[in-house]
């Protein structure tokens, strides 16, 4: 798991660079393993989701595990949600660009629901997420370095 | 079944078609373009002289060189455009060789011309809204063909050069030609990591490319359909990434089929009246068939695995797709009501995106080993042919005559991403003539169009 947790903190540069051009809400970048809580932001909102709890989650090649970094994220995410009762968040699943389009539409498909329906075996209601996949149109990471691979293969979750 | 046809076989037929000096074909109307036959102009019928000739093509050479064709000026203006693009549309097949000519003679010097090693002649001029063309076999002095076509404006030019190249593909080498036809096509700008995708549209050479959608929301794959002015793609509006039905004629969208999972992957039938799909569910996607009239869906498979990219037999009978049911991804075959379902690839690493040829003959396919790689097989799996590899290489679509295929290629991005581009190219299914199509963005997701929209 040490991999993860450095790609966590590469992500958390990444994010810094990424906030320049990011205009969509969807695209907000954050990292996993966020541990103390930033001033200024308001509670229950997209920037608390991403500096106080971690947004995404990331995924093995080709695999819709959740590892236990995975879960870690996702317990954060389901007391928070139980805290924000009326936040409603979409789960979009991502690919890295090893696949084709079309398999990995259905991969990313395949991560939603993985970290979806952990978050309602945690007592989150179905009925607060919605889930997407954007395969592999979305890469976080622009790059194609195993490690921007490793990125790009994630579960986001973004308030509605 | 033969695959394709072979240029021994070309010069067979082409010596088959030459005494038809009679038209194939009668008046014909294309949009508003008219075609009219021309009768042969010339008392060419002295042309034993020069029969000998005929026997004097060899089959090793007509297998190995293109054939040599001369192309003359047809004027200036229209002219010098009809000049162009049938000289491009026949050099870009790999299987010509254009001998361009000044000469705007009506009768061609025939001697001169075999001097050259040039088996046919063509001969054209453009006056107001009409262009003559004659298509000559050099060593006969006949004349093959003579068409005059009737047209309004000159955007119509280029599709009359089109049409005259299909009349000098086809009587040449027996086939159809697939130059008068369009790809649809995804156009991407801005960043990577959030771009910018419009469905677009343009000619097969990529000339008069044409936005379809505003690029608000994300489009995907494209697929022309292949008896209307249609396209089926997937789209994000609303956040709902489902499959839509775009009607060129009238600019308008439609969404197809009622799912509550993402509907993706879609593809006509050969009738053109139903569009088969993949729609997720769970962990995995299931195949369904929407009937285009009355929207009623019907389920085809439910492996509980990613079933995807299902492609018709172009009979109508059969549904090549990739499924992931066995571990890896690999290509079944299954009847088009579903069931039945048998692997057809056993090859290392996974295979993708198949699409049947329009000739019914071999499958294209996209194979990840390492590196992405291209091929063809036959529907029983053998004969695997490997035609490209790249970066990536995905979204093989099959020229109307299933002897060229147009695909996505993308470079490999580099460690900060400055690296990447994503382009349309065309290959010969032999595996030659490897070509790019100029596009003014970056561009994936090709889908060639018959040629009847």
């Amino acid at each position: 798991m040490m991999k993860l947790k450095l790609l966590g903190a590469f992500g958390a540069a990444l994010m810094l660079a990424a906030c320049g051009h990011s205009d969509d809400k969807g695209a907000s970048t954050g990292n996993g393993a966020a541990q103390q809580s930033v001033s200024g932001v308001v509670p229950g909102s997209q920037a608390d989701l991403v500096a106080n709890v971690g947004d995404r989650v990331f995924f093995p090649f080709n695999s819709n595990n959740l590892t236990d970094d995975a879960r870690a994220t996702l317990n954060r995410q389901a007391e928070w949600l139980k805290r924000y009762p009326n936040v409603q968040v979409m789960v979009a699943g991502n690919c890295d660009d090893r696949g084709t389009e079309e398999y990995n539409i259905a991969l990313g498909s395949r991560r939603a629901n993985a970290a979806r329906d952990y978050l309602v075996s945690l007592g989150v209601s179905p009925d607060r997420i919605t889930t997407i996949s954007y395969g592999k149109d979305r890469p976080i990471a622009e790059g194609d370095s195993e490690d921007a691979y490793a990125q790009n293969r994630n579960a986001t979750t973004s308030v509605r | 079944m033969r695959s394709i046809i072979s240029d021994q076989d070309a010069d067979i037929l082409r010596d088959t078609l030459m005494p038809r000096r009679t038209m194939l074909y009668g008046c014909a109307a294309v949009g508003g373009i008219m075609a009219t036959p021309l009768s042969s102009a010339f008392a060419q019928t002295a042309s034993n002289a020069n029969a000998p000739g005929a026997a004097e093509i060899t089959v090793d050479r007509a297998r190995n060189e293109p054939i040599p064709i001369v192309i003359p000026s047809f004027g200036s203006g229209n002219g010098a455009t009809i000049t162009q693009v049938v000289t491009d549309d026949l050099s870009n097949t790999g299987l010509f060789r254009v001998i361009s000519s000044t000469s705007s003679s009506a009768t061609p010097d025939f001697a001169s011309y075999k001097a050259m090693g040039a088996h046919a002649v063509v001969t054209g001029n453009v006056s107001g809204g009409r262009v003559e063309f004659r298509l000559w076999n050099t060593l006969t002095g006949q004349q093959i063909q003579g068409t005059a076509y009737s047209f309004s404006g000159s955007s119509e030019v280029r599709r009359v050069a089109h049409m005259i190249s299909d009349v000098i593909y086809e009587r040449m080498l027996g086939e159809k030609g697939y130059f008068n036809t369009r790809i649809a096509y995804v156009s991407q700008t801005g960043r990577r990591s959030n771009p910018t995708k419009r469905l677009a549209v343009m000619d097969y050479d990529g000339a008069n490319s044409r936005l379809l959608t505003s690029g608000k929301w994300l489009v995907l794959t494209p697929r022309f359909s292949p008896v209307s002015n249609q396209i089926a793609f997937m789209s994000y509006v609303n956040d709902r990434p489902r499959v839509y039905l775009f009607n060129l004629q009238t600019g308008q969208q439609r969404i197809l089929g009622d799912f509550s999972g993402i509907s993706f992957a879609p593809r006509f039938s050969p009738d053109g009246r139903s569009v088969v799909m993949s729609v997720t569910r769970g962990a995995g996607s299931d195949i369904y068939v929407v009937d285009l009239a009355s929207g009623s869906k019907r389920q085809l498979t439910s492996s509980g695995a990613i079933d995807t990219s299902p492609c018709y037999s172009p009979d109508g009978s059969k549904i090549v797709f990739s499924s992931d049911r066995g571990g890896k991804q690999q290509l079944y075959i299954m009847s088009a009501s579903g069931g039945g379902a048998h692997r057809i690839s056993y090859g290392s690493g996974s295979y993708a995106s198949p699409v049947w040829s329009p000739r019914g003959d071999v499958i294209a396919f996209v194979r990840i080993s390492g590196g992405f790689s291209m091929g063809v097989m036959a529907p029983d799996g053998t004969g695997e042919r490997i035609l490209t590899q790249g970066f990536t290489v995905e979204s093989p679509t099959f020229c109307p005559n299933g002897r060229v295929l147009a695909f996505c290629n993308q470079s490999a991005a580099g460690a900060g991403g400055a690296g990447f581009s994503s382009s349309v190219r065309t290959i010969d299914v032999t595996g030659f003539n490897e070509r790019a199509i100029h596009t003014s963005t970056m561009a994936s997701g090709p889908s060639w169009s018959s040629s009847n929209t």
